[in-house]
């Protein structure tokens, strides 16, 4: 995958919170067999009305969001389906970064096997770049060398992720190799693991 | 002495082939594998010329959108490329496939468990979320992601962070006409769809040790429904009484040893959690979900929530936009929500006992005439047992439809599909927005309820029934 070290985008702020992945990527779009073309299905239900025309009342149609790179979100983003392609249809469409108060377990680890960045802010600093990116043209960098998200306006916070994901998305590894270095490891594990 | 241990813990220490600080690498025991979440991962190992690491260990079967009238005729040509895809990819590398009418076939957690694949102490993954269902038998179990379901493939193993350990435990007994469902809804629509987060969740407490192992997958499955990956429960006889006699369960002397150990598998008596939540599982109600995520369910007896009533903005905000999608009015009473559709089925409830519990409600009545109302057995086994019973009867008499099994109306990836405003009673595990069809309108409840429901015409009272 694509190395992530720092992203300066548009903030699309999507005020919900629990955004469930049959939201980000409905059902009737799991039947592809690759991993390309997501992007035009994502929020399809949000999106688009019955006759498939953009609601203009859906906020990630309005023009001043066109070319976001950045969402923000309500707490507990991603939960439900393990669907890997709801990372795959916001990173096709565009975001690079999502950032929420708390995100699904599985739904994070998804992001980060992808290149897509999960950054976990308090709900206060969700809560002002909501306000931020609804009131004005918002941009914000992330930072993930150094840990940092900041403005060009005097915002700065920093983050953690876990070491792991952070290198992972640093040197865009693929995660395969990196464990198949450890195969003699697993190769003498089976010779003794017991499983009826 | 050594310290005293729960079931995640030693099956954690059992399975782990190297360790970085707080992750690890963990071998993974059987790797489940269905048609939507696999071709991608296919497709990359034959991108980097890799191989299956253990073939025998892995099992394929097609669940998430077979059709459930006529499985020799699909319909839908992209669903066809789908299983098409998995059957070519199952013969390329080696991988045993229940496919279509193959005597295993069934949803991918309903046949786990009814072939003795599924047991206690193993890790177990699959592509899709509910595989914490087999944390019923004390399997460490829970979905991943496409990615990780090709590095499983590859390297029979996935990294992963040490789980912190939540203890549920349910007191007390459960009252009649309330059932596993509505135990885990209950959970749910008290401690929100967040409190699992992080958490490896192990159900403990009398409520739990009383329930068939139908019940205890019922609450292990919906574990997710509450931010936990997995769920678990420690083995004791019912699970060993249940996996006896099975098709890969171990035989004869092999099964004595294996049964000894997977018994020494259970939580020890001291063990320590991260966290603990007692809950009162005598004063549980059947439930029923009003809203667009699980954690919005009250109690039969209950209304539907008043937005004017809610604590916080948010919870406000969430409140309204539910009723606005569900088309209900505030302070209704449960009881008084006409529905159109039943659907019983998914791995949450289509298991034999599930089966029959439906069917005990019928007495001989007919489902409503506003109603259509559907039974989807969950896998070939269950519907040929249930068929040996004459449980189709039942339901065809009463007016139920009586398919063929797969996922069907719990996702709608088929053609089963709940038309746009209409309102589904559904034992299913998720009534987010457009779940079960565009603008469908679902609600979660126990089979039980399902079945009153459809006979009714709209919600009521089990316990009130004759």
């Amino acid at each position: 995958m694509e190395p992530f070290k720092q992203h300066t985008g548009l903030v699309y702020p999507l005020n919900r919170t629990n955004v469930d992945t049959d939201q980000i990527i409905p059902k009737q779009f799991l039947k592809r067999i690759s991993r390309q073309g997501f992007g035009q299905y994502l929020f399809y239900n949000w999106r688009f009305d019955k006759k498939d025309r953009p609601r203009e009342d859906f906020s990630l149609n309005f023009p001043k969001y066109k070319g976001t790179s950045i969402l923000v979100s309500g707490e507990n983003f991603g939960s439900g389906s393990s669907r890997e392609h709801a990372p795959w249809a916001l990173q096709d469409y565009g975001f690079k970064v999502i950032i929420a108060p708390s995100f699904a377990d599985i739904f994070s680890n998804n992001c980060t096997k992808n290149g897509l960045l999960p950054v976990v802010l308090t709900d206060a600093e969700v809560s002002q770049l909501i306000k931020n990116a609804e009131s004005d043209s918002y941009h914000l960098t992330v930072d993930l060398e150094n840990l940092k998200v900041y403005d060009d306006k005097g915002f700065e916070t920093s983050f953690t992720i876990d070491e792991y994901s952070r290198s992972m998305l640093l040197n865009g590894w693929d995660e395969i190799a990196v464990t198949l270095t450890h195969e003699d490891k697993i190769t003498e594990f089976e010779k003794h693991h017991v499983v009826y | 002495m050594t310290k005293p241990k729960t079931i995640i813990e030693k099956i954690w220490e059992k399975n782990i082939v190297h360790e970085e600080g707080n992750r690890a690498i963990l071998y993974i025991d059987l790797h489940l594998v269905h048609e939507v979440t696999s071709p991608q991962a296919f497709e990359g190992l034959r991108m980097n010329h890799r191989k299956v690491r253990q073939p025998n260990r892995t099992f394929a079967t097609m669940d998430h959108n077979v059709p459930t009238k006529d499985i020799t005729n699909i319909k839908d040509e992209i669903s066809k490329i789908q299983m098409d895809t998995l059957r070519k990819n199952c013969e390329e590398f080696g991988i045993s496939l229940a496919g279509m009418g193959h005597k295993h076939q069934g949803i991918v957690h309903v046949i786990g468990p009814e072939l003795g694949l599924t047991q206690p102490g193993k890790t177990i993954v699959c592509g899709d979320s509910h595989t914490s269902t087999h944390g019923a038998f004390g399997a460490l179990a829970f979905g991943i992601g496409t990615s990780e379901v090709e590095h499983v493939l590859a390297t029979q193993t996935v990294w992963q962070a040490k789980p912190k350990t939540l203890n549920v435990q349910f007191d007390g007994k459960l009252g009649d006409g309330v059932t596993a469902k509505d135990l885990i809804l209950a959970l749910i629509g008290k401690y929100g769809i967040g409190f699992g987060s992080g958490y490896v969740i192990e159900y403990t407490g009398e409520a739990i040790r009383n329930l068939s192992m139908e019940g205890r997958m019922t609450i292990c499955n919906m574990s997710i429904e509450g931010g936990a990956r997995a769920g678990l429960v420690s083995p004791d006889q019912t699970t060993i009484d249940f996996i006896e006699g099975r098709e890969f369960a171990p035989k004869g002397e092999a099964f004595e040893q294996a049964k000894q150990e997977w018994l020494a598998l259970a939580s020890d008596e001291d063990a320590e959690y991260d966290k603990t939540i007692i809950f009162n599982a005598s004063e549980v109600e059947p439930q029923v979900s009003w809203g667009t995520n699980p954690g919005q369910t009250v109690s039969i007896s209950d209304l539907v929530p008043n937005p004017d009533h809610a604590k916080t903005e948010n919870d406000k905000n969430e409140i309204k936009h539910a009723l606005e999608y569900m088309g209900l009015e505030a302070d209704t009473p449960i009881k008084d929500i006409t529905i159109e559709h039943v659907f019983i089925g998914s791995c949450t409830n289509s298991r034999l006992a599930d089966l029959e519990q439906a069917a005990s409600i019928i007495k001989g009545q007919k489902v409503h005439p506003n109603v259509k109302a559907v039974v989807v057995p969950g896998s070939r086994s269950v519907k040929v047992a249930a068929e040996k019973q004459g449980l189709d009867k039942l339901f065809l008499e009463a007016g139920f439809e009586w398919r063929e099994p797969g996922c069907s109306s719990c996702l709608g990836m088929n053609d089963d599909i709940i038309p746009p405003g209409e309102r589904c009673a559904s034992t299913s595990n998720r009534n987010f927005e457009g779940r079960q069809g565009n603008d469908a309108r679902t609600h979660l409840v126990s089979p039980q309820m399902a079945t009153a429901a459809a006979i009714a015409g709209h919600f009521v009272d089990v316990r009130t029934l004759a």
